[in-house]
């Protein structure tokens, strides 16, 4: 009953064009960000932070990235995991290179560098579309993947080829390295994921998002009415992979620790990110949170079901989950193609009319 | 310097070979997308499921056997039989003709007239479901694979005594060029020569051949479309079997055949999505290229350029050429 616009009286444009309109949402919203800000740092326990919690603030950041180019602009992409890459051997690089810098600056600065590499491989894209775009960048996945295998200046000439991050700190709070706090973990994976999304949301609804918008919904008709596609194809490739390359960065440096990059981020990690925008939803940020959530608890909870619970070997509730996510993927296309973000927004407008639909 | 040039040479063949191989994965790509407009990334997880159902079938494993195992506390894994090469390759056709119905009937009957990454991503789904399958079915422990007409008369493996001999004469260096390369070769040029024929002289090659043209053509005199993406499917399918026993034998079936089968993705870009001979040449073009490059420029950059060289090229092709060496021109409209 108390899901309406009625009675909510918007008085100025900013008011009329907020992001969430209606005011439930509204407190909803402050709601979840207060539980996350305020009441989960003080009782989350390392298992929830490193099964869970910090992935899921890590592929959302990938997703919406993701989603930003797929999504919003149209260009499929497979290289994921090569740009994530990119993002976490030049955060490695920085931080090693540039020790009293801040480690947040250096996590901004590879998302920065990973969007310089993203508009390079983003140039085919002005000559060639559909999948065979989507087949193109699989060539910056593995190319990216042995350039960071092979040339040992990338993880500085360790003898094991692996990067590994040292101990950063934040207001002298450890943020990474082997004494990192799980609440700390968890607060710098949200602070990121919070300001990514916001960013993003605003992106894609202000001038920029709707040339890319233009671009997915026909390319040439956006070209005649005035659309620039080499702006509007390069900056949402540059963006995307801002985004991925950030969330590479904390991939790498807060999450796991230590990575070598066909491991870690090899072609499945850019499967996985698909994945979650397809299942989420194309062009919704919401969705693109969704989808990580699903994809991120799926596993947990099948490990739980099956080798806790009943007891089965490990390698068969793997493949039993790859089963279900090839089902999820081929459940959503085919009902609703617009993933968990339309079902949430066909959701919301039931809400609004109930209890008298008609 | 004659010796580098010999080496080259023997380069240069292994390199025609590799990419016979490529081509024949890259042949149910074709297929498929001209028939339905489907780029199927599943084909490379066809060969690995057919070639794994392949191995499951002749050594008489039981399906799902570890499925059934873990739920009913049993210990069951084999059926105890042998069974023979092509009776397995009967039955594995068989179990892809009935995965091509379940595909279309389950998946892409539904997906008709949707834009075309949706069907691209919706194959992306199938690989993932076809894998998971597949080690479901018959496990995920490598295996090798053995094609055997009798007792003593296998899929030949190893190196060629005859050539190397012959070579070894001529210009006093033996080359090495694996038996089963040869086998493959021989295999794709009739698989191509069965394609052919059945594609220009049977009723359903015809049909086929009409709805990859023009649909709604091929609908309106009566066409089933249902029936001949199913054929399509099937056709796809045993071509998957085809390139999955010939990769299967030279490499172990495991799950790296599924990415090899990734290589495909460039042969078909360099050569066009809808053309045969494209198929065949840009495999070729690929598989010595990659296995050149990896011969000259490899040792000064660190090696193992066979990764990534062979998007590379497509990538810088592309750029020249959108739709490929023998596509058909991309023509938009507004």
């Amino acid at each position: 009953m108390f899901y309406r616009e009625a009675g909510d009286f918007k008085t100025s444009y900013v008011s009329d064009s907020q992001t969430f309109p209606i005011a439930f949402d509204r407190y909803c919203y402050f709601v979840t960000l207060f539980i996350g800000v305020v009441v989960l740092p003080f009782v989350v326990n390392d298992y929830i932070v490193s099964a869970i919690l910090a992935p899921f603030f890590i592929y959302s950041i990938a997703a919406i990235g993701l989603n930003i180019l797929t999504g919003y602009c149209g260009q499929v992409s497979l290289g994921t995991g090569g740009f994530m890459a990119v993002g976490a051997y030049s955060c490695y690089k920085l931080m090693t290179g540039f020790p009293e810098v801040s480690i947040l600056l250096h996590v901004v600065m590879a998302g920065a560098i990973t969007a310089i590499v993203g508009a390079i491989f983003g140039l085919p894209s002005l000559r060639i579309k559909g999948f065979y775009l989507a087949v193109a960048t699989l060539a910056a996945q593995f190319f990216l993947v042995w350039l960071f295998n092979k040339v040992s200046w990338f993880y500085n000439y360790s003898a094991s080829g692996q990067i590994s991050a040292p101990e950063r700190t934040v207001l002298s709070i450890p943020v990474t390295g082997p004494n990192v706090e799980p609440w700390a973990m968890y607060l710098i994976c949200f602070a990121f994921a919070f300001i990514s999304a916001v960013l993003a949301r605003n992106l894609t609804r202000g001038s920029l998002g709707r040339t890319w918008m233009a671009i997915r919904d026909m390319d040439i008709a956006a070209e005649i009415i005035g659309v620039n596609p080499l702006r509007a194809k390069l900056t949402a490739f540059a963006v995307s992979s801002f985004f991925i390359g950030v969330s590479g960065a904390l991939f790498f440096a807060v999450y796991l620790g230590a990575a070598e990059a066909g491991d870690s981020f090899g072609i499945q990690k850019s499967f996985i990110v698909l994945f979650m925008i397809i299942i989420g939803g194309l062009g919704s940020i919401f969705g693109s949170f969704a989808g990580a959530a699903l994809l991120v608890v799926l596993p947990v909870f099948l490990k739980l079901l099956g080798v806790d619970l009943m007891g089965w070997p490990t390698d068969l509730v793997a493949h039993i989950q790859l089963v279900i996510v090839g089902f999820l993927i081929i459940l959503f296309l085919v009902l609703e193609p617009h993933g968990l973000a339309q079902l949430w927004r066909l959701g919301k407008e039931k809400l609004r009319l109930w209890p008298f639909p008609h | 310097m004659p010796e580098q040039l010999l080496f080259g040479a023997e380069v240069f063949l292994n390199g025609l070979m590799a990419g016979v191989m490529y081509a024949l994965v890259a042949l149910g790509f074709v297929l498929i997308f001209k028939a339905s407009g489907i780029f199927n990334f599943a084909q490379g997880v066809m060969a690995l499921f057919a070639a794994m159902t392949f191995v499951g079938i002749q050594d008489g494993q039981v399906p799902f056997a570890h499925l059934i195992n873990a739920i009913f506390g049993t210990k069951i894994h084999h059926f105890g039989w042998e069974l023979h090469s092509l009776a397995a390759i009967f039955l594995t056709s068989l179990v892809m003709i009935c995965m091509a119905w379940a595909v279309q009937r389950f998946i892409f009957q539904y997906l008709v007239g949707q834009e075309p990454i949706i069907l691209f991503m919706a194959t992306i789904g199938l690989a993932y479901f076809l894998e998971g399958v597949a080690d479901l079915m018959w496990g995920a422990e490598i295996k090798t694979l053995d094609v055997c007409l009798t007792d003593n008369t296998c899929l030949p493996q190893g190196i060629n005594q005859l050539i190397d001999a012959k070579t070894y004469d001529w210009f006093g260096y033996g080359f090495f060029i694996d038996n089963l390369d040869i086998s493959a070769t021989l295999v794709a040029m009739l698989l191509v020569t069965v394609l052919i024929v059945f594609s220009q002289y049977t009723k359903q090659g015809r049909a086929m051949r009409a709805v990859a043209d023009d649909h709604q053509a091929a609908l309106s005199v009566g066409i089933s479309l249902n029936y001949i993406w199913i054929l399509v499917w099937s056709v796809a399918g045993f071509v998957a079997l085809v390139a999955g026993i010939m990769w299967g034998a030279k490499s172990g079936v495991q799950f790296s055949l599924s990415l090899i089968a990734l290589k495909a993705l460039p042969v078909l870009m360099l050569g066009g999505f809808t053309s045969i001979p494209g198929a065949i040449v840009g495999g070729l073009v690929i598989g010595v290229g990659e296995k050149l490059f990896e011969f000259l420029v490899g040792p000064m950059i660190g090696g193992a350029t066979e990764n990534w060289f062979a998007y590379v090229l497509a990538l810088l092709f592309l750029v020249f050429r959108p739709q490929g060496l023998f596509g058909e021109k991309i023509i938009e409209r507004v």
